[in-house]
């Protein structure tokens, strides 16, 4: 899924400040599960802004939407009716909530609530860790089916590098060494020498550095 | 000859070769690269010009490089594939080599977290087997990375970095005959102070005749006192330095802890003088350069044998 | 036990400490009341095992957000006491009423009043 983080109360406060009727916009998906930008997520931000704007002595005119995702114009129509009689719509959706809703309403301002951190998965209730960084051409197989692009600090296809220590990485004790796991993982398999193979330079026109990136499904297309 | 460089012909004349090691300031001082480069003329073979160590800014090192020529040194130009993408790399060495450049260094570089700018954003468009791919392609085959012709292609020796002390052991030597397939001709390993895992290290290598494919140069930086001995053990990823050479320099008088520290790496660079496999010593005396001509007069090896 | 304790508390009973929400307490802020505790359990005596552990991170998690509303983090608090003890019931409600009353009134009251 898609993880994010909370942006500090303080932060939202400012980009909102001056603006009288505000509208906290959750969104189901990813958001919704990484506990950051759901329908509960909604409430708690819609009533800390409340409050402030209580405690500033104006008008408290913070309402609560949650969609059932923001990333499909379906769900963002919903808004077609209210959206304009807001002066301030406060996503808190993925990087891509607040851009459909922007795009669909020519004249309403959005801002994000959250800061889309990364794709990833929950090692346990309330922590996640990054696994995909999108690079378009998955190639994990070969490394015994964990990342080296998202999960090396260096995106190495042929680490370790010289930093890996005790199964960490050099740029922290926290953050395991990725090329580590994979010797061990192929070790276990018995396909180590598998790992002898010199990867060539890798084609990153399907990653990000292609571009933004658009897909067409002619299947599916209407 | 790939490049005829000093280096490159001590080595294949079967010499135990000595290189050196100088750091680039922070700043275009050009009289401290003058002045370091001084205490390394006539002792080594070529001297290693760092690429932004550990991250930090500092003078590019093809122009650190150039300046040495100048000074009648050879240089290893060291190349990070954190700071530059593939054009910019082949771009360099291109140029690098126009002013006359003819060994280099492939590394991965240190992760800029540790450095002077860590909020920038790092490159790694190739590794650093990548980045000896793509070297050796340019050389042998006179080819770009898209396989274009070159119009003037570089003459190299292609050098690789190796940290037998790094995790997971077991898979170093794997790693090192990967850098020698995608084309390193000589190998500096980092600094070495356990020994024992070394010599560990250079069996495995030398079983797998790896030796006879590289020229392999061991590692070594004089400790110049009990608290870098503990800097090192501590807060140097894949640095291993055993409890033994810390109580070693603990032994003896505070003032006499740098001569104790050299001795050492005198006594280290004695034993590669006789282990199968070692080609020659990188002595890496970091802030240091003026103290490496005791070091390897120590070890018996000046004056420098010379060959044509 | 008919023990005193001040008539400007108002007790919401819940089956577990756990079953606090972070939004039962925002709310109550927002409502203009001046204070808030949770009266969970002793640690390690919760029926659920770890209904009051998660009740003090609500309540922790409620001060970040106040303090960051930039309200004083002491108007929220957590305790713990056991079902058996009525004084120590009386006693924290004496007390947090008595901090309370040291804070002032919430500045959500003050602010809407005038």
């Amino acid at each position: 899924m898609i993880v994010g983080d909370s942006k500090p109360l303080e932060e939202i406060l400012s980009m909102i400040e001056g603006r009288d009727k505000v509208l906290v916009l959750g969104c189901r998906g990813c958001v919704t599960v990484c506990n950051v930008g759901g329908e509960k997520e909604v409430g708690i931000l819609a009533s800390a802004l409340r409050i402030a704007r209580k405690k500033a002595g104006l008008p408290p005119t913070v309402e609560e939407m949650t969609l059932e995702r923001q990333c499909d114009p379906e769900y963002v129509e919903e808004l077609a009716d209210v959206a304009e009689n807001y002066d301030a719509i406060v996503s808190i959706a993925c990087g891509v909530g607040p851009q459909f809703v922007s795009e669909r309403f020519r004249d309403v301002a959005v801002f994000p609530g959250i800061n889309t951190t990364f794709i990833g998965g929950a090692l346990e209730h309330g922590v996640w860790a990054e696994r995909c960084q999108s690079c378009g051409n998955c190639l994990v197989h070969n490394f015994g089916g964990l990342c080296p692009i998202a999960r090396c600090s260096k995106s190495l296809m042929n680490g370790p590098c010289g930093g890996s220590a005790s199964g960490n990485c050099e740029i922290s004790p926290e953050v395991p060494c990725v090329w580590d796991q994979i010797v061990q993982k192929m070790s276990a398999m018995g396909r180590l020498e598998e790992l002898e193979q010199v990867w060539p330079n890798k084609n990153w026109l399907t990653a990000r550095d292609g571009g933004p990136r658009k897909r067409v499904r002619e299947d599916l297309k209407q | 000859m790939k490049a005829g460089s000093n280096l490159e012909k001590m080595l294949s004349a079967g010499h135990f070769a000595v290189t050196g090691e100088l750091g680039p300031p922070q700043g275009n001082n050009v009289e401290e690269v003058r002045h370091k480069a001084g205490f390394l003329k006539g002792i080594v073979e070529s001297v290693n010009i760092t690429d932004n160590q550990t991250a930090v800014v500092r003078m590019a090192s093809w122009a650190a490089c150039k300046i040495l020529i100048d000074e009648g040194l050879e240089p290893n130009y060291q190349m990070v594939c954190r700071d530059r993408n593939r054009l910019a790399l082949m771009a360099d060495i291109l140029g690098a080599t126009a002013l006359g450049i003819k060994n280099v260094l492939c590394l991965s570089g240190d992760h800029q977290r540790f450095g002077s700018h860590p909020e920038s954003k790092n490159v790694y468009d190739l590794d650093s087997v990548q980045l000896l791919a793509a070297f050796k392609k340019m050389r042998d085959e006179k080819k770009f990375l898209n396989d274009k012709d070159l119009d003037g292609a570089p003459e190299l020796f292609l050098g690789a970095a190796s940290n037998p002390f790094a995790d997971p052991f077991e898979f170093r030597v794997t790693r090192l005959a990967k850098k020698i397939a995608a084309g390193a001709d000589f190998v500096q390993t980092q600094c070495i102070y356990n020994m024992d895992k070394f010599r560990e290290f250079m069996k495995q290598t030398v079983d797998r005749g790896l030796h006879e494919k590289c020229y392999i140069l061991a590692g070594v930086t004089p400790m110049k006192s009990v608290g870098m001995a503990k800097y090192m053990a501590k807060f140097v990823p894949g640095m291993d330095v055993p409890e033994s050479v810390v109580k070693r320099l603990q032994g003896v008088d505070k003032k006499q802890q740098a001569a104790e520290g050299i001795k050492m790496a005198i006594e280290q660079i004695e034993e590669f003088k006789e282990m199968e496999g070692v080609a020659g010593v990188h002595v890496m005396a970091i802030e240091w350069e003026h103290r490496a001509k005791e070091i390897i007069e120590g070890a018996g090896l000046l004056p420098r044998p010379v060959v044509d | 036990m008919r023990l005193q304790y001040p008539t400007n508390v108002r007790v919401i009973q819940l089956p577990c400490s756990g079953r606090v929400d972070i939004l039962h307490l925002l709310r109550s802020f927002e409502d203009g009341v001046d204070g808030v505790y949770v009266a969970g359990c002793m640690e390690g005596d919760c029926h659920f095992l770890t209904g009051n552990l998660k009740a003090r991170r609500k309540v922790e998690y409620v001060q970040k957000v106040l303090e960051s509303l930039g309200i004083e983090p002491e108007r929220i608090a957590m305790y713990n006491m056991s079902s058996a003890e009525g004084p120590r019931f009386a006693e924290v409600a004496r007390e947090f009423t008595e901090r309370i009353k040291e804070l002032g009134p919430s500045p959500i009251a003050t602010a809407q009043a005038a």
